[in-house]
């Protein structure tokens, strides 16, 4: 089941939606409506679901409706319409009570600013969850002590939210939420006020708490590298309607308008892209008891300057190159066993592009793309790999 | 002419001086009658916690009061001020003063006590609610605004003559500060922080407890200070109706023409008003996280 379910949420920010309300379902845009009533339009039937480990990044520019969305699901900020499921649970009809019992329970939230309490000292702003919750003071001290070293903070419980670093500050903010024991974890831009390098650090040690924790995260940002960097999911908004939804390489290779395509063009595809989406579909092979001669016939005809060589099973044995079975056809051979060249590196559908430019470097021919038992799936070749990195741009 | 004089009639109300005197003398009125009982119930209790704790300080020889305020001076605000406040008390004990002063000092004391009871639920209200903002802002215009003296007069039949009557104005003098930077201390929190209570599932008393009455300490200072600043400025005038203390002394130099004697006065309310206000100015400054 999803964790997390947002059903046609629609967001006016108003007391009276009703016109506005209608003059969206007559398909008015946000500008129109706004000109017309006065009121804004946050959110127009948002839907999309968070499934359990997941991380969904829900990415738009300022003015998408991203920060209204994640305020949403948690209710700070009401839905006008549309439904919230948490855990299969309809939370927009919960009543006050419910909601922070809700609140505390279910979600830690972390904040572009880092939000501590300049009052409070490092581990009393780590302890508010528990403690507004009433919990035994030496339980939430211990908690909050397990959180601060989760981030790589332990000694720092005395210091006063003044006295770090950006980054620190929000290394607190991520323990200050982790130490509820959340399910979900609610990110918003909580990285996009960090230096370039202390975020790249944020992104990988996120990511590797991730691994280990298996929260579900909804962490929203403005930044497409970070979004396709941590994202399980995508979501691409504007103006507050979804525009995409999808793995950051679906977003990479099939986006859905002219919109999400001149958002990409600029990304550093060759982290993002796999074997899997630009590997060409093989169907000439050369088998192990084909003879010299019927290989270099197919070769010719077909005018490829190499066959990999598989079992029947389709399992890779190595490569055969044009060159060299000329000069077997000339010996005479009949089998093509001495001449197959069995030490080819070999990639899987899920190694990112990157690495292959590295294979490629060194590596004349193409490049095998093979499964856990060492089956063939296809191949990567030169030009492919060239045409993806410049697709979209010109 | 019968025309004329039934016009003239007609419009008599319009030209007519309107009774608003003598409306607020009717309702002062109404109000003595029912509840007189109960402010001079208050002001007996009133007059009695004075009394006490007067006679309190004044059974204590002045230089170990001397000794005590330095010291509480010393500890709360730096040793500047704990010297500066032997020095002024010295010379207040030398210009025989002692007694005036710990009068005044105490009815600014208990009147600003009074004002913070009163100040603090009131500027809590009026930050969290904005219709009680939008009522309570211009009535504390007008109490800021009006003459002090004019609080004197209704005062006396409801508290009599002397000491609470004169704290009766001087409350509704001094309380306006409270409210406001009570108020202002608590807007002033950052809507960030109280979304990450709210995050969190603070209720609303969390809420206020653990962050926003916290963070408007310093503020909350400020108009504790600004009240302290007013209750002083008032005892000159409280000294009209019998207040007793410094104000009295002065009060007594216009009446006989004494300049000097008055300013001797003069300069003791200064001194008593420059140690209050370096306190708690200091309490303020400790209290703020200096983000």
């Amino acid at each position: 089941m999803e964790k997390i379910r947002a059903v046609n949420v629609t967001k006016i920010f108003t007391s009276h939606p009703q016109r506005a309300l209608t003059l969206l379902e007559q398909g008015l845009s946000k500008d129109e409506i706004f000109s017309q009533t006065g009121q804004a339009v946050g959110l127009v039937k948002v839907s999309f679901d968070v499934g359990e480990g997941e991380i969904l990044v829900v990415m738009g520019l300022s003015g998408s409706g991203k920060s209204t969305l994640i305020r949403c699901i948690n209710r700070l900020i009401e839905p006008t319409q549309g439904q919230i499921f948490i855990d299969g649970n309809d939370i927009t009809s919960l009543d006050h009570r419910a909601l922070l019992e809700l609140r505390r329970r279910k979600f830690g939230m972390v904040f572009q600013h880092f939000a501590l309490f300049p009052q409070r000292n490092i581990i009393n702003n780590v302890e508010y969850g528990l403690e507004i919750q009433q919990m035994d003071k030496l339980f939430r001290r211990d908690k909050a002590r397990q959180a601060l070293k989760l981030v790589g903070l332990e000694g720092w419980e005395a210091a006063m939210p003044n006295q770090l670093s950006g980054g620190m500050q929000q290394r607190v903010g991520l323990a200050r939420a982790l130490a509820v024991d959340p399910d979900i974890l609610l990110m918003d831009e909580a990285f996009s006020a960090l230096d370039p390098l202390i975020r790249g650090d944020m992104q990988n040690e996120l990511m590797s708490l991730q691994a280990r924790m298996k929260k579900t995260i909804l962490f929203i940002t403005h930044d497409l590298d970070e979004a396709l960097k941590i994202g399980n999911r995508v979501v691409l908004m504007k103006d507050g309607q979804v525009v995409q939804i999808g793995t950051p390489e679906e977003i990479l290779t099939t986006p859905a308008n002219d919109y999400v395509k001149r958002f990409v063009e600029n990304v550093d595809k060759s982290k993002i892209l796999t074997a899997r989406s630009i590997l060409t579909e093989i169907n000439l092979f050369a088998y192990l008891e084909d003879q010299p001669r019927d290989i270099l016939h197919k070769m010719q005809t077909n005018k490829v300057a190499s066959l990999f060589v598989v079992k029947r099973d389709n399992t890779l044995l190595g490569i055969v190159l044009a060159e060299v079975t000329r000069q077997a056809v000339e010996r005479g051979d009949k089998t093509i066993a001495n001449i197959t060249e069995s030490q080819v590196p070999t990639v899987i559908t899920t190694t990112p592009l990157i690495q292959l430019i590295r294979v490629l470097a060194k590596w004349p021919w193409p490049i095998p793309v093979v499964d856990k038992e060492n089956k063939l799936q296809g191949m990567i070749v030169n030009q492919r790999v060239l045409k993806a990195l410049t697709k979209g741009g010109e | 002419m019968e025309n004329s004089s039934v016009s003239a009639d007609k419009w008599h109300y319009l030209t007519d001086k309107l009774p608003l005197d003598k409306e607020i003398d009717r309702l002062i009125d109404f109000l003595t009658e029912h509840f007189a009982f109960l402010t001079k119930a208050i002001s007996k209790y009133l007059e009695t916690v004075i009394e006490i704790s007067t006679q309190g300080l004044m059974s204590l020889p002045p230089w170990l009061v001397i000794t005590i305020f330095a010291i509480l001076a010393w500890r709360l605000a730096g040793r500047h001020v704990g010297i500066f406040t032997i020095l002024g008390l010295g010379l207040l004990w030398n210009l025989r003063l002692w007694e005036p002063t710990m009068e005044t000092l105490i009815l600014v004391v208990v009147a600003t006590i009074i004002a913070i009871i009163i100040g603090i639920p009131f500027g809590v209200w009026s930050a969290l609610s904005p219709m009680a903002y939008r009522i309570i802002m211009p009535i504390l215009d007008f109490m800021q605004t009006m003459p002090a003296f004019v609080y004197l007069i209704p005062a006396i039949p409801f508290f009599g003559l002397g000491a609470v009557s004169a704290m009766f104005a001087t409350v509704i003098f001094a309380v306006p500060p409270a409210i406001r930077l009570t108020c202002l201390g608590i807007k002033q929190v950052p809507k960030e922080l109280i979304e990450a209570a709210d995050a969190f599932g603070s209720t609303r008393w969390q809420k206020l407890f653990k962050l926003q009455l916290p963070l408007a300490i310093p503020t909350i200072m400020a108009g504790i200070n600004q009240t302290i600043m007013l209750a002083l400025s008032m005892v000159v005038i409280a000294a009209m109706i019998g207040a007793g203390g410094l104000g009295s002394e002065v009060w007594k130099a216009i009446q006989r023409l004494e300049p000097g004697k008055g300013f001797e006065a003069g300069i003791a309310i200064v001194i008593l008003a420059m140690i209050l206000d370096r306190i708690t100015q200091k309490i303020g400054k400790q209290n703020s996280p200096e983000r």
